[in-house]
């Protein structure tokens, strides 16, 4: 199953994925997918690393769509993670 | 009047923040570990969420100046995105912090006498009180009193900061039980004895979450002396057998009702011999000085033209509603208390926007001599104002649309954050909100339905208070989508009850259906000015389980 890892950034909480280089990014379309349990291996020793250098809090995979090409998220807590804000207009939107 | 902070307490709360700053330099610089701050940031409020981390601030007993009303907003629109949460416990959160962010923003919270403390934890909670305190109509005692001296008593109380759960304590000082005292570890009644004295009713063992009780009275009447080493020996006991082993089986409720209240009250009649020689209960002085924090404010005699009043009320149908629902008796015929409704249809309740904030805050200073309320169904209170400014306040309020003479109908929802926030969350709560007060948007639609409590919580631990609405709705996750138990018979009140499961639960977007087939029903069964809670009562759950799913079961 292709699976992404995922955390909140230390320093201020925000949603991000692992990606390419390395990087924590809060974009779910450019994370690192997995495609098999050794991948996943990997990706999970970069994210412990991560941890351990103060980037990232609270690492763990997750299973992605690939059908639209990019990972997107299955699970509705997932997709409202991803999608960085609640799914409803917020009080000072709705002003 | 409020309580107002010495140089002892100002000096407290800088040194715990000085601490704190430094434990988050040392966590960026990864000196600590989470496993090491985590603890450390609870104990100041700060939870990491879906999208960030999440500051829950202390409002002690619901009680705001505008100044602090005012830092509020200055906080949400300097630090988060320009709005906050009012909490179903009279605090506020606020959900888009950085944790880099956190030591300025309790920095600016001291200035005011404000912190984080007691929001988190398996500590004593903060304390919540009835919101209508030291002006309502149907007051004994002013029980912010009390609730100010269980706040110095619990706060960081060396024997109580490491509970077998978290414990949270609800104080009424009036006839009606406006605090929910029923679904509190401990719920206090002021009550009036012998000889024109006062003296509490001490309920235990009430609570929401996974497993909800009602309170059971532990002590009829406790002399208001005695308060202190009384509530210390019940936390001994609960710290001693409480179950530590399962976090599911470890709030006092499950104790209460493992052993039995006798029985607990026995071992706590004998712990309080034990100790209550020991010098634990305030001095009548101590207890003196906090009284004269609360003393009632000097409100001039205000009469209004009552005539004027009718006119206006004839004139604007808006201003009559809200008169109907929003304002409320006060002490003093001459004023009145003030709702100020968060709960606009199409809102999600409990939030407000910094705007609000400093138009409520100027609203306290002008017409309620500073002072303003949180309540726990999430909108705030101004205590005192005069009859002769309700037009006045109520076109203040208009500009802020913040007028909705919804307070306690259906559009009135308790929500908790729910998935869209909360990390604990299994189902959304403020779209399911946001659907039912479309439905019953309009505002002469929601008052013929009359009163009528709608809670809803994301989750089984009911932050959402689902248990005690006359309609609780339940997120539940059921194979990876959200469904929806719906509860009915529930209250918080004198008549404090938990709802009974009506059925089968419903996806999302049939919520809203099933709500309308819930009052429909209602209405079709109501006999002349009965209640939601009345109609059920008296007929009971078939009428309503046959509207929803054809048959009775």
């Amino acid at each position: 199953m292709p699976s992404v890892i995922t955390a909140n950034r230390l320093e201020d909480g925000i949603v991000v994925y692992l990606s390419e280089d390395d990087k924590w990014l809060p974009d779910l379309a450019s994370a690192r997918v997995a495609d098999d349990e050794t991948d996943l291996e990997n990706l999970s020793t970069i994210a412990g690393q991560a941890a351990a250098d103060q980037l990232i809090v609270g690492a763990y995979s997750m299973a992605v769509d690939l059908s639209e090409g990019t990972p997107q998220a299955k699970s509705v807590r997932e997709q409202i993670r991803a999608s960085h804000r609640p799914t409803i207009s917020a009080v000072t939107e709705i002003q | 009047m409020m309580y107002s902070y010495d140089e002892f307490d100002r000096d407290f709360l800088r040194d715990r923040n000085r601490e704190f700053r430094t434990q988050v330099e040392r966590r960026l610089a990864g000196q600590l570990s989470e496993d090491e701050f985590k603890p450390l940031r609870l104990m100041n409020g700060l939870y990491l969420q879906l999208h960030a981390y999440m500051l829950r601030v202390a409002i002690p007993y619901g009680v705001l100046s505008a100044r602090q009303l005012r830092q509020l907003g200055m906080i949400s629109r300097r630090w988060d995105k320009g709005f906050g949460h009012w909490t179903t416990r009279q605090n506020i959160q606020f959900n888009w912090i950085k944790l880099v962010d956190v030591p300025d923003i309790l920095e600016a919270l001291a200035e005011v006498d404000m912190h984080a403390i007691q929001t988190s934890g398996n500590c004593i909670r903060n304390v919540t009180a009835d919101p209508l305190a030291g002006a309502a109509s149907d007051e004994i005692e002013d029980p912010r009193i009390w609730a100010e001296v269980l706040r110095q008593w619990s706060t960081n109380h060396p024997e109580f900061t490491f509970l077998p759960r978290k414990f949270k304590i609800a104080i009424t000082g009036a006839l009606e039980d406006r605090a929910a005292i029923a679904f509190h570890d401990i719920g206090i009644r002021i009550v009036g004895g012998p000889n024109a004295t006062i003296g509490f009713r001490i309920y235990v063992g009430g609570g929401q979450g996974r497993t909800p009780y009602v309170a059971q009275e532990m002590k009829e009447f406790l002399p208001p002396t005695q308060l202190l080493s009384y509530l210390e020996a019940m936390l001994r006991v609960y710290n001693l057998h409480g179950r530590r082993d399962n976090i599911y089986k470890a709030r006092i409720k499950i104790l209460i009702n493992a052993i039995g209240v006798d029985a607990y009250r026995n071992q706590v009649e004998e712990e309080w011999q034990s100790i209550r020689g020991e010098g634990i209960d305030l001095p009548a002085d101590e207890v003196a000085r906090i009284r004269a924090h609360f003393a009632p404010p000097e409100l001039r005699a205000n009469p209004v033209d009552n005539a004027e009043l009718l006119k206006a009320r004839d004139q604007d149908s808006g201003f009559d509603r809200w008169v109907r629902h929003n304002v409320l008796p006060h002490k003093n015929p001459d004023y009145a208390i003030v709702s100020v409704a968060f709960k606009e249809p199409g809102r999600p309740p409990g939030d407000a926007t910094a705007e609000e904030m400093l138009r409520v805050a100027d609203a306290a200073d002008r017409y309620s001599r500073g002072e303003v309320r949180v309540t726990y169904t999430q909108n705030l209170i101004l205590p005192n104002v005069a009859r002769a400014d309700l037009v006045d306040l109520y076109e203040d309020l208009k500009s802020a649309g913040l007028v909705a003479g919804n307070t306690d109908l259906i559009t009135d929802i308790i929500a908790c954050p729910g998935l869209d926030y909360c990390n604990l969350a299994n189902a959304r709560s403020l779209p399911i909100a946001q659907d039912i007060t479309a439905r019953f948007a309009d505002p002469e639609r929601a008052e013929a339905v009359g009163e009528l409590r709608l809670n809803i919580s994301g989750c089984i631990n009911a932050c959402g208070h689902h248990h005690s609405g006359h309609i609780g709705i339940l997120g539940v996750d059921k194979k990876g989508t959200e469904h929806y138990q719906i509860t009915l018979g529930g209250s918080p009140s004198d008549d404090a009850a938990i709802g009974d499961i009506v059925g089968p639960s419903f996806p999302a977007e049939d919520v809203p259906d099933a709500i309308e087939t819930i009052v429909d029903t209602y209405l079709a069964q109501r006999r002349d000015g009965e209640t939601f809670l009345a109609t059920y009562g008296r007929v009971g759950a078939d009428p309503f389980k046959e509207a929803l799913y054809g048959t009775p079961r």
